[in-house]
């Protein structure tokens, strides 16, 4: 089994000296188990990770590890994407987006090719706090930040505009796309159409938001979650536990990554989370509507609101013919299902989201399964 | 995308940033999400923020359970 980069980046810990040896045995056990079982992870490293240790190809027959909604490419509303795109092509604004998003196919064209072809400002960032510096550089230019992503990345906007408060910059602005990981599982699940029984939880997103959010899903649904790290032994130990509270129907939630996820997560970014933003409904690419699953500013914040330079049209989205990214992330069917999957669909020329990111699920099949 | 690295604090800069070293490269990560740290924590890092730190503790306990767990001494 390859030795994961995660754990290549963790040189002198017990983890790491530990790593080879306890996933080799943890694996022992795992492929003693006979029942069969499919269990969902909702986090794009997860998605990565289980391919490039070696974990998903080790794995009994018997069980299945589908990939839910963890992408933040893949749950992007398409409209969501147009906006972007036409801030990009704005008079003096420049749009700051994570690398990921650049070749999301829109409708007529993605911000990589508007900023090739069509002169559209687009910039990576590492980080958004990369944009304090530009504001305060380029006071001229109004730039938005395309905030992408889920509880681990939300907080970092909460202190960049917080920053940006603090320090009167009036030339940023905020498209919020951010999305919360728990109220997606509860929608997959009380829509009842996901065979799931078990759920690899993110550990980087818990470590912000901690064990607790994910009670409902052992209390109401009765299945098991387990929060997991992403090095071969986290991810084998996270399964064979989910296997084990299966087993025994005594569905819990519990902590494999104890690591960097504390039960009570990060109370100090969840409360910059809460300073900054308020709950509100949003779209979830592929799932539709879920109920307080987004972030709107709050109104001490609204100045930094994207949408007040709205002055341009979105044209008319509608989803690429016969790509069933929904039905992928619901995990109600595979890759392989999709017609288009590495036909006219590949990671060199994608149609759907879910074959953008190396993230996605269909990207990931394509480069590891295949 | 929610990819986190983590790394090791060698030095605390001012403005609420540290040095932190991946394996030896060297990257300034601000500390502002997270309560304290010092010089020599893990911490794990995300679009250039610490977003938790490492309780070493908590990953001595990890292979504790895990001994119990499988009955084996590793
Ligand atoms: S292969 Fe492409 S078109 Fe098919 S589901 Fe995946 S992303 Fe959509």
């Amino acid at each position: 089994m390859k030795p994961s980069t995660i754990s290549d980046n963790f040189p002198d810990t017990p983890s790491k000296r530990n790593n080879a040896s306890k996933a080799r045995l943890l694996l022992e056990r795992l492929s003693a188990h006979r029942a069969p079982a499919t269990l969902m992870e909702v986090c794009g490293t997860h998605t990565v990770a289980l391919f490039t240790t070696g974990v998903r190809a080790a794995l009994p027959e018997c069980v299945r590890v589908i990939s839910g909604p963890g992408c933040p490419v893949c749950v992007t509303p398409l409209e969501t994407i147009e906006k972007a795109i036409g801030f990009a092509h704005r008079k003096d604004t420049v749009l700051f987006c994570f690398g990921d998003m650049l070749r999301i196919p829109g409708v007529h064209e993605t911000l990589e090719s508007a900023r090739a072809h069509r002169g559209a400002r687009v910039k990576l960032m590492y980080s958004p706090l990369e944009a304090i510096e530009y504001a305060r550089r380029e006071p001229d230019q109004s730039l938005v930040l395309f905030g992408t992503g889920f509880e681990t990345t939300i907080p970092i906007f909460a202190s960049v505009l917080m920053r940006a408060r603090e320090d009167n910059l009036r030339n940023i602005f905020l498209l919020s796309a951010f999305k919360s990981i728990p109220p997606a599982i509860k929608a997959l699940l009380s829509a009842g159409d996901s065979a799931v029984d078990g759920f690899l939880l993110p550990g980087h997103v818990s470590s912000v938001i901690g064990v607790e959010p994910y009670g409902f899903i052992a209390g109401e649904y009765h299945l098991p979650g387990v929060i997991a790290g992403f090095e071969a032994a986290d991810m084998i130990e996270g399964i064979l536990l989910l296997l084990r509270m299966i087993d025994s129907r005594q569905p819990e939630i519990k902590n494999q990554y104890t690591r960097f996820v504390p039960p009570e997560g990060n109370p100090r970014a969840r409360a910059m989370i809460d300073t900054v933003f308020v709950s509100r409904d949003t779209d979830w690419r592929g799932l539709g509507t879920i109920h307080n699953s987004g972030f709107a500013l709050r109104d001490d914040f609204r100045r930094f609101d994207a949408d007040q330079l709205m002055d341009f049209e979105i044209p008319p989205v509608q989803e690429p013919a016969d790509c069933i990214c929904g039905e992928v992330i619901r995990g109600r069917r595979t890759p392989v299902d999709c017609t288009l999957y590495g036909r006219s669909c590949t990671p060199s020329h994608p149609i759907g989201p879910c074959m953008v990111s190396s993230e996605g699920t269909c990207a990931a099949f394509y480069k590891y399964s295949r | 995308m929610c990819l986190a690295l983590p790394g090791k604090i060698k030095e605390i800069l001012d403005d609420r940033q540290a040095l932190v070293d991946f394996m030896g490269v060297e990257k300034k990560v601000s500390l502002d999400l997270i309560e304290k740290c010092q010089v020599g924590d893990y911490v794990i890092v995300h679009a250039g923020f610490a977003i938790n730190t490492l309780n070493r503790e908590d990953a001595r306990e990890t292979i504790d359970y895990f001994r119990q767990l499988s009955g084996h001494s590793l």
